[in-house]
């Protein structure tokens, strides 16, 4: 049943470190983040390793198994051969505190600039109502636990470093999507501050992020597209743009 | 040890790793047959292009398709219509090549094919892109793209004139109802791929209800809005399948023109 498999996991601080090569028990059933756990256990006990729920939930083991972002507790040894050398590096985009563990703040700072949920000044908690065929585009949304593996992946920032101020990333389109989309969200410049202020232009469609979604949310097709859209209507239609021009609404 | 504090300037570094990749899979097969599946149809195209077989029997060639320009046979014309007089001696297809190239040019799934096997920005997930700088599609040229849904209108228009045609291919040589061959199935098949791909598209998508916060309170765009999401799951699946579709309904239309192919049920 169980093997001895070969593992290279990066190991340093701050930046500076290298992959080690460990030769490690696996028994079946196991996914990698156990097998980092006996390394923990066996081998390396300083081996700095993020995680929590160990179901795929909590988005705290994000790292990156053979070149692919992953859920750490979501990968299954099975999808490995038996004498695979499997690599194990932290994720690639964000700055490394020690081993497996990176600074994910660059994504806190970037929530913090979107503008939250606006509802409309009349309506108090409680009052709202609203129909299911109304929020479902949002609930997708909602499923997000936060793994930055999205972020990570994207090229955008992932080989630019320099492009970091400038974006705001997958995980934060899908927000301004799913507040946009929202029946009772009233802050209606969303769609340009998307393209102005959080860097949507720079995003390419290449879906990427979508590949690495653990909650398999369409970030590209459900959430960037239809914000890419939505900014074409209030920044680059002629037709839209003329057309509010002569039918002008009455606030 | 090294201090790992937040003021710590050591702190912001990435892992130093100097490869440009640590995959192990074969991540670089897709990007290498889109790349040749493109190509192919660039080079057919061009090839279609300068190409005069453009009507056999009551075939039309898609390419050709509509044609505007005296120098097709009255059949080959959208309802006899040829704006373009003799004194036009280009070939036909390049007045209106424009339309469905820059449908499919500015469409979202094939932007992602050609930057990912064309532009290698980025060639595959994980894959370091080769370039120094990037500034996506927020400056000029690639802001263009924003103008797909203008040719979304034309792509429909384009789409509806290619339906019809597949209806015409019922006819036979002389001009009777009732006459099913090989070509009016290649290209009935053809119409439906291409109808599938054009309504599947994003901006109609959008159009359709995507723009809209309340669905509630349209029920019928929000129905169609269902139908277009539909299609539009599978938008890959039907751009691939509706550009090999075209591609060979066109070739076996000038094949029979040409004479190249004439069995029975041609
Ligand atoms: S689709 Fe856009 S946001 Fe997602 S990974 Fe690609 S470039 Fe980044
Ligand atoms: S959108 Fe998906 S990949 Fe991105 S942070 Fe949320 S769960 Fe993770
Ligand atoms: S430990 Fe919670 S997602 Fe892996
Ligand atoms: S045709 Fe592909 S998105 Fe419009």
């Amino acid at each position: 049943m169980g093997y001895k498999a070969k593992f290279r996991v990066w190991r340093g601080e701050a930046g500076e470190g290298r992959l080690e090569d460990f030769t490690v028990e696996v028994n079946e059933g196991e996914v990698v983040l156990d097998i980092i756990h006996r390394l923990q256990a066996t081998q390396a006990p300083d081996l700095a390793v993020r995680w929590n729920c160990k179901a795929g939930k909590c988005g705290s083991c994000s790292m990156e198994i053979n070149g692919k972002p992953r859920l750490g507790c979501m990968t299954r040894m099975s999808t490995f051969e038996e004498d695979e050398t499997i690599t194990v590096t932290p994720l690639r985009t964000f700055p490394v505190i020690k081993d497996l563990v990176c600074d994910v703040s660059f994504n806190y700072e970037k929530a913090r600039e979107i503008p939250s949920f606006t509802p409309p000044a009349d309506v108090k908690p409680g009052e709202y109502r609203m129909q299911q065929v109304d929020v479902q585009r949002s609930q997708e949304f909602r499923k997000c636990i936060e793994c930055f593996l999205c972020q990570n992946v994207c090229h955008v920032i992932r080989d630019h470093e320099e492009n970091k101020k400038a974006f705001a990333g997958p995980r934060y389109f899908i927000r301004i999507a799913e507040l946009d989309m929202h029946p009772y969200d009233v802050q209606d410049r969303r769609p340009q501050t998307a393209q102005e202020e959080h860097g949507l232009g720079f995003c390419n469609i290449t879906k990427c992020c979508t590949e690495v979604c653990p909650e398999h949310i369409k970030i590209t097709d459900n959430a960037i597209i239809p914000v890419k859209e939505r900014v074409v209507d209030r920044k680059y239609d002629p037709l839209v743009w003329l057309g509010s021009k002569i039918f002008k609404r009455s606030s | 040890m090294t201090q790992t504090t937040a003021e710590s300037p050591v702190r912001k570094q990435r892992a130093q790793l100097k490869t440009r990749t640590l995959r192990t899979d074969r991540w670089w097969l897709a990007p290498g047959l889109t790349f040749a599946g493109l190509l192919v149809f660039l080079i057919y195209g061009f090839w279609a292009i300068f190409d005069t077989s453009h009507l056999a029997g009551s075939y039309i060639a898609p390419f050709s398709s509509p044609c505007l320009a005296t120098s097709c046979p009255e059949g080959a014309r959208l309802f006899g219509f040829a704006p373009f007089g003799d004194w036009y001696t280009l070939p036909p297809g390049i007045l209106i090549l424009g339309l469905p190239g820059g449908f499919r040019l500015t469409c979202y799934y094939y932007r992602k094919a050609y930057y990912r096997s064309y532009w290698l920005s980025p060639p595959a997930c994980g894959v370091a892109e080769p370039h120094k700088k990037y500034t996506g599609e927020t400056r000029f040229p690639l802001i263009l793209q924003n103008i797909h849904r203008y040719f979304f209108y034309f792509g429909a228009v384009i789409a509806l004139i290619l339906t019809y045609d597949a209806v015409l291919a019922f006819r036979d040589k002389d001009g009777n109802w009732g006459h099913v061959g090989l070509g009016t199935i290649i290209l009935v098949v053809n119409a439906i791929l291409i109808l599938c791909y054009t309504f599947g598209c994003h901006s109609c998508r959008h159009i359709t209800a995507g723009r809209l916060n309340h669905f509630s309170k349209h029920p019928l765009r929000y129905r169609a809005w269902t139908l277009v999401s539909k299609l539009n799951a599978k938008h890959q699946q039907f751009a691939w399948a509706s550009l090999f579709s075209v591609m060979l309904a066109d070739l076996y239309v000038r094949l029979v023109a040409k004479g190249i192919i004439n069995f029975p049920f041609a």
